[in-house]
């Protein structure tokens, strides 16, 4: 009998098959997607235990949850026009709608999802809640100890928002045209604040604190693997992460506290880490937009050099100028 | 060697954990059974679905529930092979729905 799951499993499905579901239903039935996930697990939780693991846990998932999707529809499609309404856009006519668990469908339901996510009409910190919730499948218990605040407060924001998709017809899809470039800035500082809620977070749960930087990466490579969001910009963010998270392990001791810089031991640092943020450093540097998250990867490609030398920090503190620069003109704006 | 129901009553999880939590409370559940079952004393058991579930009550009444009057209800049973109640007491003791309050698990011998 199987008795091993992968780690973060749950996790992870939550938000591949929340993200089908809700690009199948509309953005205003997130909440509808999500109990299907969580009633998915929970079928699993009171099967699993006493018959085994399924050969193909994940399988296993998606058939349960395109099931229970499938009975959702057949129940309410007598009294909801709204979600009845969404799907006859969606499927051909007279034919069981097919809820597509494909890779390829997964991956571009979470992308765009994530543009929905970050549409302009959302508040920022909602923004990030919805990504934490709905992208990366975090419980609300989660992300309020992340955000170091309380459940109710958490749940009334990630309400909001949803109501924020449901009132403003927010569509999950990709924007055409010139529009992708101006939502991808908005994109890109979601994701760069999920990253600094991990990285500088208050919390003093340091699994939750490298979690939220993985997800952040996570999503970040996500962009940088679609053709059309595979920008400058993204590649710059993404090696930021990826010099800042290369130190994980040398910053912070066994009960939680941060050792500083110049305290650290080096041989903990991630080369693997470094060298994948050279790679995207170096994929940055086509075009001649120069962003904040050009230069603040610069400055801590140059940390990652623990040698002292008069050019690594002149480097950093004409990078800084520019930065302060970028910012003052962007306040200006 | 006798035979005992444990039978566990809790809320339903699903309403209150994470995909994380759930999966640990899985990961738990499973490592206890296994520790029953690696002392050849484990019979069966079976979760029971909190979705759906009706009541029939005198008359051939039917009401949604049992989550009337207490959050707590039966999640599921296992069954095992004890020596006496105190050992089938201790393999409740073990079992990961008690680490939430008000949760229990109680203990019966199976008759024949």
């Amino acid at each position: 009998m199987h008795t091993e799951i992968i780690p973060h499993l749950f996790r992870t499905e939550h938000s591949k098959i929340t993200s089908v579901l809700c690009k199948f239903f509309g953005a205003g039935h997130i909440d509808a997607a999500e109990d299907i996930v969580s009633e998915t697990f929970a079928q699993a939780l009171e099967t699993w235990p006493y018959k085994g693991v399924p050969e193909n846990p994940t399988a296993w998932l998606y058939t349960v949850a395109k099931n229970k999707a499938k009975n959702q529809l057949a129940r309410q499609r007598n009294f909801s026009e709204n979600i009845s309404g969404e799907i006859k856009k969606n499927a051909p006519k007279d034919e069981e709608p097919d809820i597509d668990l494909s890779e390829q469908n997964i991956t571009d339901s979470r992308l765009q999802m994530l543009f929905a996510i970050c549409d302009p009409s959302i508040p920022v910190e909602a923004q990030i809640g919805l990504a934490l919730r709905i992208l990366c499948g975090f419980g609300i218990d989660e992300i309020a100890s992340a955000f170091l605040t309380n459940r109710e407060t958490i749940t009334k924001r990630l309400m909001r928002a949803k109501e924020k998709l449901r009132s403003e017809k927010i569509e999950i899809a990709m924007p055409v045209g010139a529009e992708i470039n101006q939502r991808l800035d908005t994109v890109l500082r979601t994701l760069y604040l999920l990253f600094n809620e991990g990285y500088y977070s208050e919390t003093e749960d340091s699994v939750l604190r490298e979690d939220l930087c993985v997800e952040a990466m996570r999503l970040t490579y996500m962009l940088i693997e679609n053709e059309t969001t595979n920008s400058p910009d993204a590649n710059a963010l993404l090696a930021l992460m990826c010099f800042h998270s290369s130190r994980f392990a040398a910053r912070h001791l066994g009960n939680g506290e941060i050792i500083l810089y110049e305290d650290q031991d080096e041989s903990l640092w991630s080369q693997e880490l470094i060298t994948k943020g050279m790679i995207h450093l170096q994929a940055s540097s086509t075009g001649n937009k120069l962003s904040k998250y050009h230069l603040e990867a610069n400055i801590a490609c140059w940390h990652t050099l623990k040698t002292d030398s008069k050019e690594k920090w002149e480097s950093i503190l004409s990078l800084f100028n520019h930065l302060l620069q970028l910012s003052t003109l962007l306040l200006l704006r | 060697m006798n035979e005992y129901m444990l039978i566990f009553r809790h809320e339903d999880g699903q309403k209150v954990a994470s995909p994380e939590q759930m999966q640990i409370w899985m990961k738990q559940t499973m490592d206890w059974i296994g520790g029953i079952a690696a002392q050849n004393k484990h019979i069966g058991g079976q979760g029971l679905s909190f979705n759906g579930a009706k009541v029939v009550n005198h008359k051939g009444v039917v009401t949604n529930g049992p989550f009337g009057d207490i959050k707590e209800t039966i999640g599921g049973y296992v069954m095992v092979k004890a020596a006496n109640i105190d050992e089938a007491i201790g393999f409740a003791k073990g079992c990961p729905v008690l680490q939430g309050e008000g949760n229990t698990v109680e203990v019966r011998q199976i008759a024949h």
